[in-house]
């Protein structure tokens, strides 16, 4: 296996000739979106020279509480994403439930992948905790908020069909169970779709990226595979446990629809 | 049967006193808005008073489990939803929700037949006629045979003549079984018709007091 081949400075300069092929073509057929295609080539490069710099000294010094402090705030930039992508869509009881599925779905299923499948020593060695916690958290973010946004508007479409349930005498499970498991479904399934295509259609980038950094590619497919599997039970359990307590927050005590399932109802 | 005591739903409704008897047929007629709808709910517990409380058999709704006292009080609503799917499985619904014994095809048609409704129980449910859809309706409720039916407006999709046949069955078989029906409608004929009792509701208030049938 030959090693990596590094990029100079000039290399990955010459990269943004993708760059302007972009802003001639957008330019020449009057699209505006020059502005926006500047600004994100630059935050990119920014983010990541900056992260680059930053994990190299973090795994340079390995430190528990570091380790935690990054997850703790990939956690809180997960949630709030979700927040911010349905903005005033989702009452408070809704935030909570999203809030705390995000946390155990994706904590307890990194806890296991990272000390019970890989069994990483020290147990915060963050060269493992943090690029696997960002692929867990942010697969199972997707996915939450695929699960949210088809829970909403079920609840919302079909309210009339709930209500019917209710009236004749079905539990508020009972009532939503169409909704809730058509929502855990529109949830999943595109991590299952990307496991279906994996290898044949695409290789996935954290294989791609061991490849190229010279690791034997059986032992990167070995990672891909178990880390996709992680995915797969992150999203599942997240989703999962969202949905299980989510479809309550759109009942009161009385099993009754509440009058509104917006923010303050 | 059903007490009221100063209840209150927000601006829609006031009622401080009122008694709905057991086994009987009480009707509740008035205009479009004046609450009628807003009661038959609340007798459901799908909405519970603002201020006040209902007794049921004695009993504070607030004190009973909505989803027990819905399977013993079913209502009917003005539109009620059809599920996808076909026949049996709308006509099956309630008792699928309620966890109950599921009937053979020779009763399902036989409840078929009495709603007038010339269908197989395999077909579909989307070529169905808003009055079509109404009688399939009437008939998943029937047949949880429940204590007490709340029927809102359940003529209002079908023609004068499919109406009275309907009500009339509603009404014997109500009779025949010993069961309480609370039928609203803003038709004054068919309530003095078919009811022992008639309530007369406007802008949320009961008005004029109990009207008794003479038979």
């Amino acid at each position: 296996m030959k090693g990596i081949i590094d990029l100079t400075v000039v290399q990955v300069a010459l990269a943004y000739i993708f760059v302007l092929i972009v802003l001639i073509i957008v330019r020449a057929r009057g699209i505006k979106r020059e502005k926006e295609i500047i600004v994100s080539s630059v935050r990119m490069t920014l983010q990541l020279i900056l992260v680059g710099y930053l994990l190299v000294y973090i795994f340079d010094n390995p430190n528990p509480f570091v380790t935690m402090g990054i997850i703790a705030l990939m956690e809180v930039f997960a949630i709030y994403t979700v927040f911010k992508k349905f903005k005033n869509e989702l009452s408070k009881a809704l935030k909570q439930v999203i809030a705390a599925s995000m946390l155990m779905g994706t904590l307890s299923c990194l806890v296991y992948f990272l000390l019970v499948v890989v069994r990483i020593s020290p147990w915060y060695d963050p060269q493992y905790f943090i690029p696997i916690a960002g692929m867990i958290v942010g697969n199972a973010m997707t996915g939450i908020s695929l699960g949210v946004k088809s829970l909403v508007d079920g609840m919302t479409i079909q309210r009339a069909a709930v209500e019917e349930a209710l009236i004749l005498g079905a539990t508020p499970r009972d009532a939503s169970k169409n909704i809730i498991n058509s929502s855990f479904d529109s949830a999943i399934l595109p991590t299952i779709n990307s496991m279906v295509g994996m290898g044949i259609v695409f290789l996935p980038g954290m294989m791609t990226g061991q490849i190229l950094s010279g690791t034997v590619p059986t032992t990167a497919i070995a990672y891909q595979i178990a880390i996709m599997l992680g995915i797969l039970g992150a999203v599942s359990l997240t989703v999962f446990m969202m949905l299980q307590r989510g479809y309550k927050t759109f009942f009161n005590t009385e099993s009754q629809l509440q009058f509104s399932f917006k923010d303050g109802a | 049967m059903f007490e009221f005591v100063e209840v209150k739903f927000k601006d829609i409704l006031d009622i401080p006193a009122l008694h709905i008897e057991k086994d009987r047929i009480t009707s509740f007629v008035g205009p479009s808005g004046s609450g009628k709808t807003t009661i038959l709910k609340m007798l459901n517990k799908m909405l519970s008073p603002t201020e006040g409380h209902i007794l049921f058999n004695d009993r504070n709704l607030n004190e009973i489990d909505s989803v027990s006292h819905r399977r013993c009080v079913t209502m009917l609503s003005q539109s009620p939803v059809v599920f996808q799917g076909n026949i049996r499985e709308n006509l099956i619904a309630g008792l699928r929700f309620q966890n109950r014994e599921m009937p053979d095809d020779a009763a399902l048609k036989e409840m078929l037949k009495k709603m007038k409704l010339h269908k197989e129980l395999e077909s579909s449910v989307e070529t169905l006629s808003g009055g079509e859809k109404q009688r399939l309706a009437l008939g998943r409720v029937l047949l949880l045979n429940s204590e007490v039916y709340l029927l809102d407006e359940p003529s209002s999709a079908l023609d004068d003549e499919t109406a009275e046949a309907i009500i009339e069955m509603i009404a014997g078989y109500a009779k025949h079984e010993k069961k309480t029906l609370i039928m609203v409608t803003h038709s004054k004929a068919i309530a003095q018709r078919f009811s022992d009792e008639i309530i007369e509701i406007y802008g949320g208030k009961v008005i004029g007091g109990l009207h008794e049938r003479d038979n």
